[in-house]
């Protein structure tokens, strides 16, 4: 039997997921290992050294560079206010004295006595980190941050906008392929991690940001559609800054494609459970999907049941066509032919057919298929 | 240059050569058969510098093992090292290698002038084969915290900063330095290591900026690139940059220790290497030319005009993870002119978007790989524009005039990209190479680089410049020999006459002799002609344009010319340049259906 590996989303209904949690820069860790943590906790928290204001007091002062450190009245590292005389020019016969009032609060960093500038430091800049996951604290790593670990029902996006988001899961409708649509969505879903099926409109995530919904998931999106969300068109695919008011995950593609059933399930399943999320999506080498974190209770289940949707290409494993001219298509697949076939484009590529759900047997480049759970 | 191997080039018989890519390491075989260097053997396994594998040396050994079982040969030993030198079916002589693995080298530039001293840091970084992620001058219109806060912001794997002429300002160099020594930039491989941040300015600075850096950064000092006004000296910057990339970047990459360890000469940045093999090239057959490689997300283009080598690198014009940029910085419409059958946009926007999701699939329908041939010629075209913006001659420099130069005289700083001098157009890349027909590769390279004249168009058949161009440092002649004979395939010669006219309007008359062909005829303004010529053989052409016309003798001037078939042969493209599509979509669709008869682009059904 011929055989293959094909990339794939993970979605699992238990698995112990770890999160590195690290600060931009050196601080401190507010965690120690071994403690327990809620998602939305501070664990560590620095301060990123201010913004740098250069200011050229040769200019300002009209003096030459190397009398700029003769006409500052105060010295390296001193603090300065908004509003503070720093510096004053020598004048003539003590007369004429030009004046340096500070624009900005910080400390003086460095003085050039060739360039005549001087280095303002802003205030330092407060970042804190939160847990994100509910969990166990497993790993510190000094002045940097730590790893939480926690047993999880996991699902990997394939596509997102907006940051990390908590809320409770609420599936807003009856079944994977029914479209998510404005009416669906009321008044107490906010703070809710809403749940759709198929495709999901403008005028829906629309109504999402109005009832302030923590997230909006559905199966696909028209590209169309979320260009008009964003007031630009989308080109380099690097998302979880954007603030739009609520974080957009697509789990299957853009277009109208329903959700997999086994991903539906499992969000039917821990409907009300508390979840973590993020829509970041990095879709280069290293590549980062957007994903669901459904922290699991201890005495929930032990059993293991995971899906990853990655592994071994063999006939009766249900696939879903990714590409035209089948996009979103599932079957299962009935030959692996080993030898390339010439392609309808003109190419010639490796390929397997497949018997769709209405009986029919394609044949589909293999470059085109996902591996799915039945 | 190679220790414990081979000193003498005509003991090298066999040469292993690798190019460890982000997701793929290729390995070529190169032999001496029957006196000449042949590529022989060509072998792929997946890059492994990410987690689990997180030792680049075991993707290499993969692909060279997967050669040595094609060729019959012994290429790896039980301690999974490469056997040299070469003893009858076991080992190689040399082994030599590239990589842009991990995202390649990516660096910050800093200059005093943005079109001076900065556009020269710039040719720099990008002649060594480095993405330019930013560059920073004192004109670039940005405030002092605002570029202080873009410093911070970007992660580059080393800093060069260049300004002000030997001699010359040393408070504007010192400026720039204290922009970025207090923004501490951090790079990119975590805190293990200082950032690398070389010096090449102005020689009297020196002392200068030594006491702006702490020791947060590793600091070098080198030739400066622009001693004088007149003068670029890319060459120092470019050797340093190499070697800090080998030093600090690609020592603290997954197993590269061990691979400088294994090479014979030094690892070279993927683009650094292709721009060696086409400089060479050119410069061997005295001609001008230009090579494109277009990727999944990034698109390089190299030129090689009257000797002079620019390379830029557009990173986010790609086939594949940014085919969704391709697509708003050309927009729609404008990617449709090129598509002679009906396609819904918003269906296409969607399409666009699950190619960037989901990278690795390929086009099954023929509309389908109609409309990605689409996208790679706004791809390509994008990536022609910016690089003829930056290959200019240098500004700045001062020029005597004459009393005829009073109206015609033009400032530095003009492009020295000329269609019409082109020799030679390389194509390659996925969308390039991997046309189902030739026809359809040599018609994307002439929609987006509009040849004028006489232009030999050709491919890289399986993408081994990167190999060849390290090659070159340790043996020119068996690179060149392999380039020749095995690397490039022959499209064929495009002839393309500058100027325009009224459709129908004759455009140009051609005369075609060799012992086997003696064709004549007249090409009418708008039309498009094929005339099949294999490889081997070699016609003499005549070309006598129309006086709107011209072929590179000046307008209604014939010229003569001994030309080289190929794959498609010689196209007579009687378009006009530059190229012009008809506003009104029918008048289009049916011009662009009567070209893709006239080329046999795609099956008719």
């Amino acid at each position: 039997m011929a055989k293959a590996y094909t990339p794939g989303l993970t979605v699992s209904e238990r698995t112990t997921h770890q999160v590195q949690r690290i600060l931009p820069v050196a601080g401190k860790v507010l965690v120690e290992k071994g403690d327990t943590t809620k998602a939305q906790e501070v664990i560590a928290k620095a301060e990123l050294p201010g913004d740098v204001y250069p200011v050229n007091l040769s200019h300002a002062l009209s003096i030459p560079p190397s009398d700029v450190g003769e006409c500052l009245l105060i010295s390296t590292g001193a603090e300065i206010r908004a509003g503070d005389l720093i510096a004053q020019s020598k004048g003539i016969f003590g007369f004429f004295k030009t004046d340096y009032i500070a624009k900005t609060s910080g400390t003086l960093e460095a003085i050039s006595e060739i360039t005549g500038q001087i280095i303002i430091r802003g205030a330092p800049q407060p970042v804190e980190i939160l847990s994100y996951l509910s969990g166990k604290v497993v790993e510190i790593i000094p002045n940097e941050g730590a790893t939480i670990e926690s047993e999880v029902a996991f699902i990997q996006g394939i596509f997102g906008i907006g940051g990390e988001a908590y809320g409770k899961i609420h599936v807003a409708v009856k079944k994977p392929g029914d479209a998510l649509t404005p009416e669906m969505l009321t008044a107490d879903m906010e703070g809710k991690i809403i749940i759709g099926g198929a495709r999901m409109s403008y005028e829906t995530i629309q109504k999402a940001i109005d009832i302030k919904a923590a997230a909006i998931i559905s199966g696909g999106i028209d590209d169309q559609d979320m260009k008009e969300l964003l007031g630009y068109d989308l080109g380099v695919a690097i998302t979880g800054t954007e603030k739009i008011g609520t974080t957009v995950i697509i789990t299957e593609g853009f277009g109208d494609i329903a959700m997999a059933d086994k991903t539906f399930a499992m969000f039917s399943k821990f409907q009300n459970a508390e979840a973590s999320v993020s829509g970041a999506t990095h879709i280069r080498a290293g590549v980062m999907r957007p994903e669901i974190l459904i922290p699991l209770n201890p005495d929930q289940s032990k059993e293991h049941s995971s899906s990853i949707h990655a592994g071994l290409l063999e006939i009766g494993r249900p696939v879903r066509m990714i590409r035209d001219p089948y996009f979103g298509k599932l079957g299962k697949v009935t030959d692996l032919p080993t030898e390339p076939q010439l392609l309808a484009s003109g190419s010639k590529a490796r390929v397997l057919e497949v018997e769709i759900k209405n009986g029919n047997r394609i044949i589909v480049p293999r470059a085109n298929i996902e591996l799915i759970e039945a | 240059m190679i220790s414990g191997k081979p000193n003498n080039l005509e003991e090298i018989k066999v040469i292993l050569a690798t190019d460890c890519g982000s997701t793929t390491t290729k390995a070529i075989l190169i032999e001496y058969v029957n006196g000449e260097y042949r590529q022989t053997y060509r072998g792929e396994a997946p890059t492994t510098v990410e987690e689990p594998v997180a030792d680049v040396t075991a993707g290499v050994i993969n692909a060279v093992t997967e050669v040595g079982e094609l060729a019959g040969r012994k290429l790896v030993d039980e301690q999974g090292e490469i056997i040299r030198p070469a003893n009858g079916n076991i080992g190689c002589d040399i082994y030599i290698s590239t990589s842009s693995a991990g995202g390649g080298l990516q660096m910050m530039v800093a200059g005093v002038v943005r079109e001076m001293s900065a556009a020269s840091a710039k040719r720099a970084a990008l002649g060594a084969g480095a993405i330019v992620m930013e560059t920073i001058a004192s004109n670039d219109k940005k405030l002092p915290h605002e570029q202080i806060q873009r410093i911070r912001e970007l992660r580059p794997d080393m800093i060069l900063i260049a300004g002000g002429t030997d001699g010359g300002t040393r408070k504007h160099v010192l400026k720039i330095a204290e922009l970025i020594a207090p923004a501490k930039p951090r790079p990119r491989f975590g805190h293990s290591y200082k950032m690398p941040v070389i010096f090449a300015g102005n020689i009297e600075a020196r002392s200068l900026i030594e006491e702006t850096f702490d020791d947060s950064v590793a600091l070098t000092m080198i030739e400066n690139v622009r001693p004088t006004l007149e003068q670029e000296n890319l060459a120092p910057a470019r050797d340093e940059i190499h070697e800090l990339f080998l030093e600090h970047v690609m020592s603290h990459a997954p197993g590269y220790q061990k691979l400088i360890e294994w090479t014979d000469t030094a690892i070279m940045p993927t683009p650094g290497a292709v721009g060696d093999i086409l400089k060479m090239i050119a410069e061997s057959k005295k001609i001008n030319a230009v090579g494109v490689d277009i990727g999944g997300a990034t698109t390089d283009v190299f030129s090689v005009f009257d000797g002079v080598f620019n390379r830029t690198v557009s990173a986010n014009l790609g086939m594949s993870y940014s085919i969704s940029n391709v697509c708003a910085e050309a927009t729609m419409p404008k990617i449709l002119r090129w598509v002679h059958v009906d396609m819904v946009e918003r269906e296409l926007r969607n399409r666009v978007k699950n190619k960037m999701i989901r990278p690795t699939t390929i086009p099954q329908t023929l509309e389908s790989l109609i409309f990605e041939q689409a996208v790679a010629r706004e791809a390509l075209k994008l990536a022609y524009v910016q690089h003829k913006e930056f290959a200019t001659t240098l500004k700045g420099v001062q020029q005597r005039r004459t009393i005829g130069d009073t109206f015609t005289q033009s400032g530095g700083g003009h492009t020295i990209v000329n269609n019409m001098k082109l020799d030679l157009l390389v194509a390659s890349g996925g969308v390039l190479s991997h046309a189902p027909r030739m026809e359809q590769t040599a018609m994307m390279l002439i929609d987006s680089f509009e040849p004028e004249g006489i232009t030999t168009l050709a491919k890289d058949s399986i993408f081994m410049m990167p190999h060849l161009g390290v090659l070159a440092q340790v043996h020119p002649k068996a690179a060149q020999e392999v380039f020749e004979r095995d690397c490039l395939i022959p499209l064929g010669t495009c002839i393309s006459p500058y100027g325009k006219s009224l459709k129908g309007k004759t455009c140009f008359q051609y005369e075609i002799t060799s012992k086997t062909i003696n064709e004549q005829g007249v090409m009418e303004f708008g039309s498009l002609k094929r005339i099949p010529l294999d490889s081997d053989e070699s016609v003499k052409i005549k070309i006598t344009p129309t006086r709107q016309f011209n072929m590179g003798a000046g307008y209604g001037k014939p010229v003569e010319k001994q030309i080289q078939g190929g794959t498609v042969g010689i196209i007579l493209d009687a378009r006009g340049r530059p190229l012009e599509l008809p506003e009104e979509t029918n008048e289009r669709k049916t011009l662009i259906q009567k070209w893709v008869e006239a080329m046999d682009l795609y099956p008719s059904n």
